[in-house]
């Protein structure tokens, strides 16, 4: 066998039928901004946390999305809340509120 | 596959091709990958069928790996495009075909964005004088050349040597059909026969004998996908597409593949290798894979050319096993002599994949 320094990744194939709606439907009601977001990714590129983290909202939005809560927290543990990446949304998202709707919601 | 509704969806995506007077312009990475079907499509489409082709030398790449590996910004993309047009009008033609799909979308993403934005025509009209002095000009038809070869499959099939069929059996053979990605899922109405079920291909394998297989994974691309490519650390990606087809396709085992687009019968090919020394697998019979051709290429078998001719050598996969099953002869001495009956070398064979 020869390694080509690449390899097949394995599928990522989700069944959203599989996907709690309840979770994602109580959140878009606390901020649509799970409905709106294009996964643009300008927000996790603008953010200072992402720098040294994981810290993604794109990647937390489509984490809750793909009933993947407990990734989406993780991702969100280290953000500081400072706003950057409001201010760059092309959707108008307010991430941070966003951020803390979604931490409300499995933190209590 | 409910035939029915197929027809249906392909008779409300018909597209009009003129029957004749093109102006052709060649792919950047086709005359390397797959060497002789330019050629083949120009003596087709001018000696054997009589139809006015004309080429010019002059011709660039219409820029379209540059423009969708984000390197070249679209207004530099625009004006090239507009030079070709330019250069087809020069010469006095008005439908213009081109042989690659990365192209087609190119030209007509650029049409499209011309329409919509008349100001940046004119902009590049001006580009266009001030870089090349060259008059602007636009297309009245862009069709691509497997649109031409589809518009002219029944005249083939009236020239034909050889049927897609089992020439032991009689059966047809079963063909999976893959589609460029460019081709119709940009501008659906562009295509023959739209974007989910386009019937480009599918004519051609009809009129010539063969059977399309329908399978899950059809309208999947083939993984090249360009940054999925050329940067190594996505090259994974590149190679789970077309693993992910070869599994969806393997229950139907395909005879082979027909292909529209320069990257597709690259990748669909060479990938073979790839999943076979790295993982063991292979799709076709007995340790082969399964050939994956060109349309200009079927349509020379069905004509009657010389395999090697076609360059049928220059592929992964060994096509020998499904030239046995068309009843085309070949000469095995003269796989590997060039033109002129230069020898070309041997190939290094892989450890997993049958190629001879
Ligand atoms: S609010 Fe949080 S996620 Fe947004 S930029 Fe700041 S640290 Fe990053
Ligand atoms: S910037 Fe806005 S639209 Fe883009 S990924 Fe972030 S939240 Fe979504």
């Amino acid at each position: 066998m020869i390694d080509f320094g690449f390899h097949i990744t394995p599928s990522g194939t989700l069944n959203l039928d599989d996907v709690d709606q309840k979770t994602v439907d109580t959140l878009s009601r606390a901020d649509y901004g799970f409905r709106t977001c294009i996964a643009c990714g300008s927000c996790t590129a603008s953010c200072p946390a992402g720098v040294f983290s994981e810290t993604s909202v794109r990647q937390a939005i489509l984490s809750v999305l793909n009933g993947k809560d407990e990734k989406a927290l993780r991702l969100l543990s280290s953000c500081m809340l400072c706003g950057k990446c409001l201010m760059v949304c092309p959707r108008g998202i307010n991430t941070r509120h966003l951020i803390l709707s979604l931490q409300k919601q499995f933190e209590g | 596959m409910i035939y029915e509704g197929k027809r249906k969806i392909w008779s409300d995506y018909q597209k009009e091709i003129p029957d004749d007077h093109y102006f052709y312009v060649r792919s950047c990475i086709r005359q390397s990958f797959f060497p002789a079907s330019e050629a083949a499509f120009l003596n087709i489409t001018r000696n054997i069928l009589g139809r006015d082709v004309f080429e010019t030398e002059h011709h660039t790449t219409c820029g379209g790996i540059a423009y969708h590996s984000d390197t070249i910004p679209q207004e530099t993309v625009m004006t090239i495009v507009a030079r070709q047009f330019a250069l087809m009008h020069k010469h006095g033609y008005e439908n213009y075909v081109c042989s690659c799909i990365t192209s087609f979308g190119v030209y007509i993403e650029t049409l499209e964005t011309w329409r919509t934005f008349p100001e940046l025509e004119a902009k590049i009209a001006d580009n266009l004088r001030k870089t090349c002095n060259l008059e602007f000009a636009k297309p009245r038809f862009v069709v691509h050349a497997s649109d031409l070869i589809y518009k002219l499959r029944e005249e083939i099939a009236a020239k034909a040597k050889y049927k897609l069929v089992n020439a032991k059996t009689g059966e047809p053979l079963k063909v999976v059909e893959h589609i460029g990605c460019h081709y119709s899922k940009m501008f659906p109405s562009k295509g023959v026969g739209g974007a989910e079920y386009p019937y480009v291909l599918t004519g051609m394998i009809e009129a010539w004998g063969g059977e399309i297989v329908d399978y899950p994974e059809r309208r999947h691309c083939c993984g090249f996908g360009f940054r999925q490519y050329f940067i190594k650390g996505n090259r994974g990606y590149s190679l789970s597409n077309t693993h992910k087809k070869f599994e969806s396709m393997e229950p139907y085992e395909p005879d082979f593949i027909i292909t529209n687009c320069p990257g597709c019968p690259y990748f669909l090919d060479r990938w073979q290798y790839v999943i076979a020394e790295s993982e063991g697998k292979t799709y076709g019979k007995d340790g082969h894979g399964i050939p994956v051709l060109t349309y200009e290429e079927v349509a020379g078998l069905v004509l009657g050319f010389d395999p090697w001719d076609l360059g049928l050598q220059t592929h992964q996969v060994a096509v020998e096993p499904l030239l046995d099953k068309l009843g085309i002869p070949y000469d095995k001495e003269k796989k590997f002599l060039g033109a002129g009956g230069k020898d070309l070398g041997r190939p290094a064979l892989p450890s997993c994949l049958k190629c001879m």
